[in-house]
């Protein structure tokens, strides 16, 4: 049986192998290949070195502008998601009525994609905001907590569930004895219920930490990064250079390397990071 | 049995990997692809042209339609595809430099010798790359029931009797304040449609509006107003010496319109056009393009004979005997590097849209373009309202058309630049020095990065 293993396996990974080289080994390669081009269409590219690399810092302050805009919507946003997911965790683990009730319902906007969603609030904010005779296109910051709330709506009802999937997983004995050695609420949160969640944790800050970096869609339907790039995201400010400027296709494709690199560098500190916490506590 | 199942496996891999590699249906032979830029026209294309050419030549057409202010990333991503589109549109000569390597040589089409004056077509190294399929104006549509209503006022504040009186800013403003005053005796809401500032919408401010200061600009400084576009496209620097006059009228567009200014951020130029269809305005900027977007649009309350263009008078010197801006952005490529028999057969697509009874029929009556082509005679021009009014204005000849010089700008970074700014100045946070210096400043930027 273990020698058949080792005889076929290379065949039935194939498959496997294949679609990930064609859908992602070759085009990244390629990507980063170009990222040193100029070109049109990425089939006729010519070498001209480092000189993308150049332009997408020194043509316009709109990549740095972005972002900075980018990190503080994160940075924002993983804060108040984990916050939010964790407090609805920890009030529908407890026996209250209802309670299935309302892990669908706040789970529920996760089901509706990013555009959808978008244009919602797009409405939404408008709405509130016409009363003052304003926009969300007013003012950068309307959109930046759009983009916030947004968020938040969307992506707490997931993190909720794996929070609640951990804190029911919790020992019970543990929580008795807690309880037994006179150990108030605060103290059980702190010293039980967050170090056995931990793992969780990690995943759920992951997930909303690289969800922040690569946001698209929702940024595109709320605002289309108006007004004068001011809430315009690094992926639409990638995609804006690749697509709707002549001659910047390699910029556009230098800026996306840059772009991946930080993404990565950043997850796998953060990983980093909680997996030490895991393991100590 | 292990046996036969693994071998079974195995044969269904293989047979299994060149289907999934070659996925996507196979398209016909010499199928004539046509990226259209018009959204306005789109189903028109797919409900009748589509299905009237393959029946009069067998030939297999596919019109695919580019979503609004998305053609060039549209095209840039077709294009590499392994049938790419075989008719492509480019907006002029910037457009041209961009696509050129793309772009087959047609002056030996029949296409190419319809074309009543053979100039407007756009020509490098003595081959003609691009042919232009419609002549398009533009200018201030009014509603000419409301004008009247309110030249009727007892109390109007001008001397003038009809809206064909008005020839220049003074008397245009002079009109449109009086009219913000008597908005609730004329039941309007603004005299002018919302000034549609959501992304994708500000086209009919940066590139058409800034179309008159932008030529008159170019025709003083190369002394001629045919050369005014040749002058914009190879200038390295933009003074914006009519900006006083770019927002002169940018102000009366903004004080007197439906929406407080705050709103305009979220309007598209659907929601302009519905303002104007269903009669909350008495005025709003745009061509004859738009006239599917008053006549078709449910409750609408504007007869046919009402709708009437003014120019876009702001202030320049002269401007009385200045006519609304005609021109065109629509030209037409063969993609060099489809296959032979499709550029073949786009060709004849083409000469059979242009020359035959049936392709003209539809050219006039649905698609609504004022062609180029001398096949047309004087009868065959569209009927609908606005294309009319062109045409009169065309043949106007006690004033003149403005070109459309906007073909001059050196990148539609420009234009994003110069929308943003312009948003920017509505919200009150850019004064208006900051919006001509960013309109001088990207100009020169962009036209250095064009290898001006």
């Amino acid at each position: 049986m273990e020698k058949s293993i080792r005889k076929w396996f290379a065949l039935f990974a194939l498959p496997g192998l294949v679609c990930f080289a064609v859908a992602f080994l070759v085009p990244f390669v390629w990507g980063f290949i170009l990222s040193f081009c100029e070109f049109t269409t990425i089939t006729n590219a010519s070498f001209t070195g480092f000189s993308n690399y150049v332009r997408a810092f020194t043509v316009d302050s709109y990549f740095t502008q972005s972002f900075v805009f980018t990190l503080l919507f994160t940075v924002v946003s993983v804060i108040t998601i984990n916050l939010f997911a964790f407090t609805f965790a920890l009030l529908l683990t407890r026996n209250v009525p209802g309670t299935n009730a309302f892990r669908t319902i706040i789970f529920m906007p996760n089901l509706i994609g990013g555009i959808v969603l978008g244009w919602i609030w797009n409405v939404i904010i408008n709405g509130v905001l016409a009363a003052f005779g304003l926009n969300i296109m007013s003012d950068p910051k309307f959109g930046f907590w759009g983009l916030v709330i947004l968020m938040n709506w969307q992506n707490a009802g997931y993190m909720m569930v794996i929070y609640i999937a951990a804190i029911q997983n919790i020992p019970q004995d543990e929580l008795e004895a807690a309880a037994i050695d006179g150990a108030n609420g605060w103290t059980t949160l702190t010293r039980i219920i967050i170090p056995s969640v931990m793992p969780s944790i990690t995943i759920c800050l992951f997930l909303t930490l690289t969800n922040g970096f690569k946001l698209y869609d929702q940024n595109l339907a709320l605002t289309a990064g108006q007004p004068n790039h001011g809430t315009e995201m690094l992926a639409m400010n990638i995609f804006n250079t690749f697509y709707s400027r002549m001659g910047f296709e390699g910029v556009g494709q230098a800026k996306a390397v840059i772009f991946t690199i930080v993404v990565a560098l950043i997850a796998l500190i953060q990983l980093r990071f909680t997996r030490d916490r895991e393991e100590t506590a | 049995m292990k046996r036969t199942l693994s071998i079974v496996l195995i044969a269904l891999l293989a047979v299994s990997l060149p289907l999934f590699a070659q996925g996507g249906k196979e398209s016909a032979e010499g199928e004539v692809y046509f990226l259209n830029f018009k959204p306005e026209i789109a189903e028109v294309y797919t409900n009748e042209v589509e299905p009237a050419f393959e029946e009069a030549t067998g030939i297999p057409l596919k019109v695919v339609t580019a979503a609004s202010n998305q053609y060039e990333p549209t095209l840039r991503s077709e294009i590499t595809k392994s049938e790419p589109p075989v008719i492509f549109q480019v907006n002029g000569p910037v457009g041209l430099a961009n696509w050129k390597d793309y772009a087959a040589p047609l002056e030996d089409t029949a296409v190419c010798s319809m074309l009543s004056d053979p100039s407007m077509a756009l020509s490098e190294d003595g081959h003609v790359y691009a042919i232009p399929y419609t002549v398009e104006g533009y200018g201030i549509i009014y509603n000419d029931a409301i004008m009247r209503a309110y030249f009727a006022l007892p109390d109007k504040a001008v001397s003038i009797s009809s809206a064909e009186e008005i020839n220049s800013f003074e008397t245009l403003k002079a009109v449109v304040e009086d009219m913000t005053a008597h908005k609730d005796e004329l039941g309007i809401q603004g005299v002018f449609a919302s000034t549609s500032m959501a992304p994708g919408s500000d086209w009919r401010w940066q590139t058409h509006l800034f179309n008159v200061p932008l030529w008159a600009e170019f025709r003083d400084k190369s002394g001629d107003s045919s050369q005014a576009l040749a002058a914009a496209f190879a200038a390295k620097t933009f003074d914006f010496t009519y900006s006083a006059e770019f927002k002169n009228l940018w102000d009366l567009y903004l004080d007197n319109s439906v929406s407080p200014k705050g709103l305009l951020g979220g309007k598209n130029d659907a929601d302009s056009m519905a303002e104007f269809a269903l009669g909350q305005c008495a005025m709003v900027q745009n061509g004859n393009w738009g006239a599917s977007q008053i006549l078709g649009v449910p409750g609408n309350t504007v007869a046919d004979s009402d709708i009437k263009f003014l120019p876009l008078y702001m202030g320049l010197e002269g401007e009385e005997g200045q006519g609304i801006c005609v021109g065109t952005e629509n030209y037409l490529c063969i993609n060099k590097n489809a296959s032979p028999e499709a550029q073949a057969n786009a060709v004849k697509f083409l000469e059979w849209l242009f020359s035959s009874a049936e392709g003209k029929d539809l050219v006039t009556n649905r698609l609504g373009f004022i062609t180029p082509f001398n096949t047309f005679s004087a009868e065959e021009q569209p009927t609908d309202p606005l294309a009319r009014q062109v045409t009169e204005w065309m043949a106007n000849t006690s004033v003149k058309s403005v070109p459309w010089t906007f073909a001059g700008i050196p990148s539609e970074q420009w234009k994003a630049d110069f929308g943003s700014a312009l948003l920017q100045y509505i919200n009150g946070s850019m004064d208006w020095d900051s919006v001509v210096k960013t309109a001088q400043d990207s100009w020169a930027r962009e036209a250095q990065l064009a290898g001006r």
